[in-house]
């Protein structure tokens, strides 16, 4: 049961969805920097939380929040202010 | 919106098949009728499960390292140890939590203290307070929502203690209010003359959230 709720949450696969509706294409391959601890993952290795109400991206190393995503009735909420940086591969700019 | 819809039909359906406390929903369900709608909140589907949603990792607190602490506008503190918690005169408490994310489940049945029993003895002239968490989670309630019986310091869940992941060892329960304001892993109140946005209050969602009048986002 705790080792089951240990791991509540998904990996960054899990929270590309909404992110690529924001960015209008697919995250996973971005490399993000954490604002706290400044380890570097891409998207698809960092932490996801769903339905919290909103999307939460967290750093797997110091759970610090890296990012989130909110979708309203008529427009989408895009904070990244707990990362550092966001490289994005020019491929995956271009799929 | 598809897959949405979808899980409300098979949810209904369920519901119609298994509930034998809930007389109100299963006599009548048939189809396109949905009887249990004056029971739910606009917007709102029913379910037998109990989602567990968090923006951040569950907080492991053992109840000997647990505090629950007030802070006035003025910076007075007064904080609970889990005994001193225990101590206070508890009840129980039947009601329906409704979820943003549009789930309600009826009729769950929760055990804690009234959040005026450790607002009696506070010295305050706030009118708004911030709920704060284990793990960093925040949401601001006005004063009003939490006293007259309309908010509890929840500790048990059904029949036993309150689980790890739904909040345990204590959240604050707020059932008049969408499920975000209910802070899990509950460690504190601040006490405030002037209103400020919790985590999801001042990022997309609304500053108040009465599911009645659906107030889900900000804007709504
Ligand atoms: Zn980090």
């Amino acid at each position: 049961m705790t080792e089951q709720s240990a791991s509540n949450s998904l990996d960054g696969n899990a929270a590309a969805g909404p992110f690529t509706d924001v960015f209008g294409f697919d995250v996973s391959t971005v490399l993000v920097t954490c604002g706290g601890c400044r380890a570097s993952a891409v998207f698809a290795e960092q932490r996801a939380f769903l339905g919290g109400p909103g999307t939460v991206l967290r750093c797997p190393g110091c759970d610090h929040l890296l990012a989130r995503v909110v979708q309203t009735t008529d427009e989408l909420w895009l904070d990244m202010s707990g990362s550092s940086c966001w490289r994005f591969p020019l491929e995956a700019s271009t799929a | 919106m598809l897959g949405e819809g979808a899980h409300r039909l098979d949810e209904l359906a369920r519901s119609g098949r298994e509930d034998g406390d809930m007389g109100i929903i299963t006599r009548g369900f048939g189809g396109r009728r949905e009887p249990e709608a004056a029971a739910l909140p606009p917007g709102q589907y029913l379910t037998r499960d109990f989602p567990v949603l968090t923006a951040g990792p569950t907080q492991y607190v053992d109840t000997a390292d647990w505090s629950f602490t007030i802070t006035t506008e003025t910076g007075d503190r007064t904080t609970w140890s889990w005994a001193d918690l225990m101590a206070l005169t508890s009840e129980d408490i039947e009601t329906d939590i409704h979820c943003v994310t549009r789930w309600s489940k009826l009729g769950t049945r929760w055990h804690g203290v009234p959040v005026d029993t450790v607002l009696e003895h506070i010295e305050t002239a706030a009118d708004y307070l911030m709920a704060h968490s284990y793990g960093g989670y925040t949401t601001n309630l006005p004063l009003e929502d939490v006293l007259d019986g309309k908010a509890w310091l929840a500790y048990g869940y059904a029949d036993g203690p309150l689980p790890v992941e739904h909040g345990g060892p204590l959240r604050l329960l707020v059932p008049h209010l969408y499920f975000w304001k209910s802070a899990k892993w509950l460690n504190g109140f601040t006490l405030l003359t002037s209103d400020e946005p919790g985590f999801w209050e001042g990022f997309g969602y609304h500053n108040h959230g009465d599911p009645w009048r659906e107030e889900r986002y900000d804007g709504d």
